[in-house]
């Protein structure tokens, strides 16, 4: 596919060339930066995940045995907080996304360093301020805000989780500024658009969607943040406001956001699949643009929230069949992506496993996804356990799946050392057992009635919750592990050489871990991406 | 722990006229999901081992152009996807449309209880009965957050919106007590906001309708919005002989009220919601602006009641004629 010159090999690595700490806080280089928010967003992580696993713990009995009412509804919405905001959005985008989008179209950094740099100064401190409405008592609105509650009954710390938000919003839109101008502007001498990989398209939809719906959550904060705190009717009824608008405005950036924790995942398995099948990927123009379709159409959707809401009927077929619309292209990719595993030559590394378990995963949470946009359907499910475990299979099992597979497959490029193989395939199916057994009853319990945000609920609905809790068991078991096994192998892992997988990318035309400076010599690029020789 | 006894139909009860095609249209879903996981997965499978690296297997290139598969699953895929799409919209178009004479049961959502008040005006809290195979229509406001109505033996579930009057509506088809839960999270109780409909049959509704508290308890919405109208001395302004400074109310429900700014809106029971808590949005054409907003002035079951006599005022025929 192209032509690069390894880098002199007495260069230092971009993680040995300094050492200090301040070169650390204060470094422009795309690759450190990555791994400044690697350890930012899993400590976010870590902290949604314990407060799933209160939820999950109170949730074995069908009383308030563990905690109170208000405490579990702060629990629920920590959990939505962090684990939507500081953990899935930022995850692909900022981690996978910062380390490879210059290495991959063959540029020595994003087009922005320094903005780059404060992007991650804005989300720490929009973390902060999160973190900080958590530990003086906590919010108790939900991650959606709905008002007249939000801005008007809640008795928590609403604005300044608000303002944290808000904060981290900015950095979005940022990261989101710097990538589109990083892909317009930085590729490497052949890399046409139509040569870049699809995690390249992915990070680019996905860029555009930060920079266009990011906005409109601020907005949307701010004007709840004003009746809040003046007083000024926008939202509550009782002093003139209209209590649909908030939710317009805020799944008019919210829906958008499901894209953009799931684009940069699809981005993910294309990159995983080709490799181990050893194939061009299957119908890459078609690929390319169901990405960019995703995206466009995924604006025009945000009423399939609202449909038990009041708003007009006509509004609700219209936004049902458009949500049947924005899932056919997120159908056909999982037909391309199984395309190209035909007539390959596979090998299961643990990169694929995760790939494998995203196929499954987001298959099942594609189809549920239909039931949702099924008008009369939708009635009965709407906030039910029903859409919880839908919206877990898509972010959880394919977002987070896909971004630790991620992690696993450039793990040798980001570290230049190995992960150990039979422990991370052993963590890989862990996390496929326990994620089902967690959210699979949950789609039954939803079915049989049972709402979300309930922390009491009647008897019939134990043994359900009994199993998915034990899941959640197997599930952290799963997580913990590559928590222990990756950073010793960052240490003593052995050495994993410029190309392990022997893939095609241009960041593996490069020694890992890269030089500072990514490429010796500019890369120039010669054919499609993908271009693994026949067997 | 209490054993999960019994098939899943015991679980949940198609309770009412509509359930059954919603679930209908669910096990559709339910049949073409099962049969592409399992399509997909023993595809996978059958391709992961075939291909695996080292096989024997022919790795030769396809020999059908790429073009015409993507557009064969491109083609079929939203082929099915519509068929879900109409089934869904069709149903979910009857669940809207809410038959006309329906007996009507005013349910008020507040943190975290259900008011309920029947026509006759006897009222209880987070319960209500209904007949057998006597459809009703539940009129729901709320007094401060937004509420949802769920009853999942229904397949019905409507958000109450403070500052809106909705309507669901249910037929019920089987005798029982099914669960009310409140489905929009309003709060510290909310799991605990939940009530029971009870739907009995003849002999059963008739007890209940004699025994328990006394229907004269209360008055009917319509009584206790009279109350509410001469309360507020709406009629100063509303009625009287010759030219008056507001329009008459009789005749107008069902109507068309022709705006000062031009606009032509249906007199429905939101605009009547609509015109009396925000009077100078609502300007009749030909008529100064002397109405006055009573938003956050009225309770919201003070405006679900004279509401309700604004309608029954609006069933009889006008007394004098209106101007233009």
């Amino acid at each position: 596919m192209s032509s690069a010159v390894p880098a002199p090999p007495d260069q230092p690595s971009y993680l040995g060339a300094e050492t200090t700490v301040a070169s650390w806080l204060g470094t422009r280089d795309h690759k450190r930066i990555a791994l400044l928010y690697l350890f930012t967003i899993t400590g976010f992580f870590v902290l949604g995940a314990v407060a799933a696993a209160l939820m999950r713990w109170q949730l074995a009995v069908p009383s308030a045995d563990l905690v109170t009412s208000d405490t579990y509804n702060r629990l629920f919405t920590l959990h939505g907080v962090v684990m939507v905001w500081f953990f899935l959005i930022p995850s692909i985008p900022t981690v996978l996304g910062n380390f490879l989008l210059p290495l991959m179209i063959g540029a020595r950094d994003v087009a922005f360093p320094k903005l780059n740099l404060a992007s991650w100064y804005i989300f720490v401190v929009g973390g902060l301020l999160a973190l900080y409405a958590i530990v003086v008592g906590g919010v108790d609105t939900g991650w959606t805000f709905y008002t007249p509650y939000s801005s008007t009954y809640a008795n928590g710390h609403v604005m300044v989780m608000a303002a944290g938000i808000f904060v981290a919003g900015f950095s979005s839109i940022a990261t989101g500024l710097n990538f589109i101008v990083t892909v317009h502007k930085l590729r490497a001498p052949g890399m046409r658009w139509f040569r870049l990989p699809l995690f390249v398209w992915a990070i680019y939809a996905t860029s555009v969607i930060m920079v266009l719906a990011t906005p409109v959550l601020a907005i949307t904060l701010l004007l709840m943040g004003l009746e809040r705190v003046c007083g000024i009717g926008i939202f509550d009824p009782r002093i003139g406001g209209d209590p649909l608008l908030f939710q317009h405005l805020f799944w008019f950036y919210s829906h958008p956001a499901v894209y953009i924790m799931i684009l940069p995942a699809m981005g993910v398995m294309s990159e995983i699949i080709t490799c181990f099948a050893r194939k061009r990927i299957f119908g890459y123009p078609v690929m390319a643009f169901s990405i960019l379709s995703i995206a466009g159409l995924g604006f025009l959707v945000w009423g399939h929230h609202m449909f038990v809401s009041s708003q007009s009927v006509y509004a609700g077929v219209v936004f049902s069949f458009l949500s049947f619309l924005v899932s056919v292209p997120s159908a056909i990719k999982v037909f391309n992506w199984i395309g190209t595993l035909y007539r390959g030559s596979i090998t299961l590394a643990t990169p694929l496993l995760y790939a494998l378990g995203f196929l499954a995963l987001f298959t099942i949470g594609g189809l549920t996804g239909l039931f949702l946009a099924t008008l009369a359907v939708d009635v009965h499910l709407h906030d039910t356990y029903f859409v919880i475990a839908h919206f877990h299979y898509i972010m959880v099992g394919g977002g987070v799946m896909a971004y630790i597979g991620g992690i696993h497959y450039w793990w040798p490029k980001i570290s230049g050392r190995m992960y150990p193989e039979r422990w991370a395939a052993f963590a890989a199916v862990t996390i496929f057992v326990g994620f089902n057994l967690t959210f699979f009853p949950q789609f039954l319990l939803g079915y049989l009635g049972m709402p979300r945000r309930y922390q009491i609920y009647p008897a019939e609905f134990h043994t359900l919750n009994v199993v998915s809790s034990l899941g959640a068991v197997v599930l952290a078991v799963g997580y913990l592990l590559p928590l222990f096994y990756l950073p010793r192998s960052f240490f003593r892992g052995p050495l994993a050489g410029p190309n392990p997988w022997k893939a095609t990318g241009l960041e593996w035309q490069t020694p890992s871990p890269p030089p500072p400076e990514n490429f010796g010599e500019t890369p120039v690029v010669t054919g499609p991406p993908y271009d693994y020789p026949p067997l | 722990m209490k054993a999960l006894a019994g098939p899943p139909s015991d679980w949940l009860p198609a309770a009412s006229g509509v359930a059954p095609r919603v679930d209908h249209a669910l096990r559709g879903l339910l049949g073409a999901s099962l049969f592409m996981v399992v399509v997909l997965t023993a595809l996978t499978l059958y391709i992961l081992i075939r291909y695996r690296r080292g096989s024997g297997a022919s790795r030769r290139p396809l020999r059908i152009a790429t073009w015409k598969i993507e557009a064969t699953w491109i083609g079929g895929t939203l082929a099915v996807f519509l068929c879900f799409f109409f089934e869904g919209a069709g149903v979910y178009a009857e669940m809207e449309r809410i038959p006309p004479g329906l007996r009507e049961i005013s349910v008020t959502g507040r943190q975290w209880m259900w008011d309920v008040r029947y026509p006759s005006g006897r009222r209880e809290f987070n319960a209500i009965h209904v007949r057998l195979g006597t459809p009703v229509r539940i009129v729901l406001s709320s007094e401060d957050v937004i509420h949802s109505f769920y009853v999942p033996a229904f397949r019905i579930k409507q958000d109450v919106v403070p500052g809106k009057i909705v309507s669901t509506w249910f037929d019920p088809t089987r005798a029982g007590t099914y669960t009310l839960f409140c489905a929009q999270y309003c709060g510290t109780a909310h799991a605990q906001m939940l009530g029971q409909v009870v739907v009995l049959d003849d002999s059963d509704y008739a007890a209940w309708a004699h025994g328990g508290s006394h229907p004269g308890e209360g008055a009917a919405p319509a009584a206790r919005g009279q109350a509410v109208y001469r309360r507020l001395g709406c009629a100063a302004c509303h009625e009287g002989p010759g030219a008056t400074p507001a329009p008459s109310l009789r005749g107008l429900y069902g109507g068309i009220a022709v705006m000062a700014d031009g606009r032509r809106l249906q007199a429905d029971e939101q605009y009547l919601h609509d015109a009396v808590l925000d009077g100078p949005h609502f300007r009749v054409a030909g008529y100064p602006p002397t109405m006055p907003t009573f938003a956050g002035i009225l309770a919201p079951a003070d405006t679900v009641d004279l509401v309700a006599y604004l309608e029954s005022l609006g069933r009889t025929p006008p007394s004098a004629p209106a101007r233009p």
